[in-house]
């Protein structure tokens, strides 16, 4: 589905990406982890092209897509959901307005059939009498919920999740984590930065450790965690496990 | 006691000198209310160059005109730039004075609204831009749907304060023999040579209209603060 060669992205002198090689198959749930710094969220934001890579090609669906038009770049992001740290819900529309905000304006669905696919979303993500209240109205677990359901309005092929719950408070990890679970037990295709060590070895099926502009290891979460090779790796382990 | 009546009479009701203060309260009115729309429109468009040019570096000969706009409108008295637009640009074209006014006034206010509004658009975090362009919305449908949105919200006190100056700084109109509000005043004082009863009339004619203005604009204010309750 994506095919990732010889990545690099460098802002100014500093170099980010020093070389990513990754193949992403439909339906594989792939778990970033890595120290900051490491150039994860970069590499996840290369993929949907927030970022142009400095080198390197991406082959999404067979075609490559760094030297994309930006009307392809635009069509490109309707297939690739992006769930942001922050939420970054638009705070001036309603739940219902956030969600079919993009298929009403992209002219690929009527207003009517918006909110009722809007409705839908809203029972998945298990906040459907929200949907006339504003972001401002609601905790940093229900904004993040809202904010998965809007990407999914868009009927994406993969998802893209950055850092999903670092900005959150603790006692609502547990309910974004669970609606993930949910997605890739749907058969999401679903790339994910993350600090949590749980939901990678519960969901991954496959975990990355990013260091340096790097992908310096990656295995399925039971070698992962059990059997780390690389001793950033195993020193990164030993500090957060 | 007397004396004031007898004053006000003179003043406003003989040879109907009232009409001197509505007729120039009218074009007060008049080249305010275009002169504020020509403004939002330029200073909008304005605005939009020089955020876009700052965002994604794009624009760059349409950001230097612009930059050229800015410098030239707020480094020189509106006065000034009234008396260029009659009597140098318009010279040779019979056109009517209300309607230089209103390109003069327009223009002017033009740059501040620009600076305005475009302190509001860069206030938006960029999350909400990176929001919109992850669903797929080019920069374009972003801009209108989501940031200009919002940087509107925020920067309505300052852009109602914008008009009220606006309304005010047409009182210089006068320059090119406009009779409006003031110049009515005016007038009546060369008159009846009184000079407080019209002048200190004109004076309260604007403050009541800067009041009401200030009203409908916590009004709006508050409308739009609807997203914003918890």
């Amino acid at each position: 589905m994506i095919d990732v060669r010889g990545l690099t992205k460098a802002f100014g002198d500093n170099e980010v990406l020093k070389g990513i090689d990754e193949h992403i198959s439909k339906g594989e749930k792939v778990v970033i982890v890595g120290p900051s710094g490491s150039g994860k969220s970069t590499f996840l934001r290369c993929l949907n092209l927030m970022e142009i890579p400095t080198s390197g090609e991406i082959i999404f669906e067979g075609s490559e897509i760094t030297g994309a038009s930006e009307h392809e770049i635009n069509m490109i992001r309707r297939r690739m959901g992006m769930v942001f740290q922050h939420f970054n819900l638009f705070p001036h529309l309603t739940i219902q307005k956030n969600i079919t905000l993009a298929p009403v304006k992209l002219k690929l669905m009527s207003q009517e059939e918006a909110d009722k696919r809007a409705m839908e979303l809203l029972e998945r993500v298990g906040l459907p009498d929200k949907a006339q209240s504003y972001p401002s109205m609601l905790s940093g677990g229900q904004k993040q919920r809202i904010a998965i359901a809007r990407s999914l309005a868009m009927n994406p092929d993969v998802m893209l999740f950055d850092e999903p719950t670092s900005a959150l408070d603790p006692e609502m990890v547990g309910e974004v984590l669970e609606l993930m679970k949910q997605l890739a037990n749907d058969g999401m295709t679903m790339i994910v930065v993350t600090h949590e060590m749980g939901f990678a070895r519960e969901v991954a099926s496959r975990v990355l450790f990013m260091a340096d502009g790097y992908v310096l290891e990656q295995n399925t979460p039971e070698k992962f965690f059990a059997n780390p090779e690389n001793p950033r790796l195993k020193e990164f382990l030993s500090k957060i496990l | 006691m007397d004396n004031f009546v007898a004053s006000f009479k003179q003043n406003f009701i003989e040879e109907n000198r009232w009409q001197y203060l509505v007729n120039g309260l009218g074009t007060t009115l008049f080249i305010t209310f275009f002169a504020v729309l020509l403004g939002m429109i330029l200073g909008f468009l304005v605005a939009i160059v020089r955020s876009t040019h700052d965002k994604t570096g794009k624009m760059k000969a349409l950001n230097i005109i612009c930059k050229i706009y800015l410098t030239v409108i707020r480094g020189t008295p509106v006065v000034v730039q009234l008396l260029i637009i009659y009597f140098v640009i318009f010279a040779s074209v019979p056109i009517s004075k209300n309607f230089v006014a209103v390109i003069a006034f327009g223009i002017n206010s033009g740059a501040y609204v620009a600076e305005i509004v475009r302190s509001g658009i860069m206030s938006i975090d960029n999350g909400q831009l990176e929001a919109g362009r992850s669903l797929g919305l080019n920069y374009r449908q972003t801009m209108i749907s989501v940031i200009i949105p919002q940087a509107f919200k925020n920067v309505l006190p300052a852009l109602a304060n914008e008009c009220i100056v606006l309304l005010k700084e047409t009182s210089v109109a006068g320059y090119i023999a406009i009779q409006d509000l003031t110049k009515g005043g005016d007038i009546i004082r060369s008159q009846t040579f009184s000079a407080f009863m019209p002048l200190i009339s004109v004076a309260v004619i604007y403050l009541i209209m800067v009041m009401i203005l200030t009203r409908l604009v916590s009004k709006l204010e508050r409308r739009l603060s609807a997203s914003d309750r918890r």
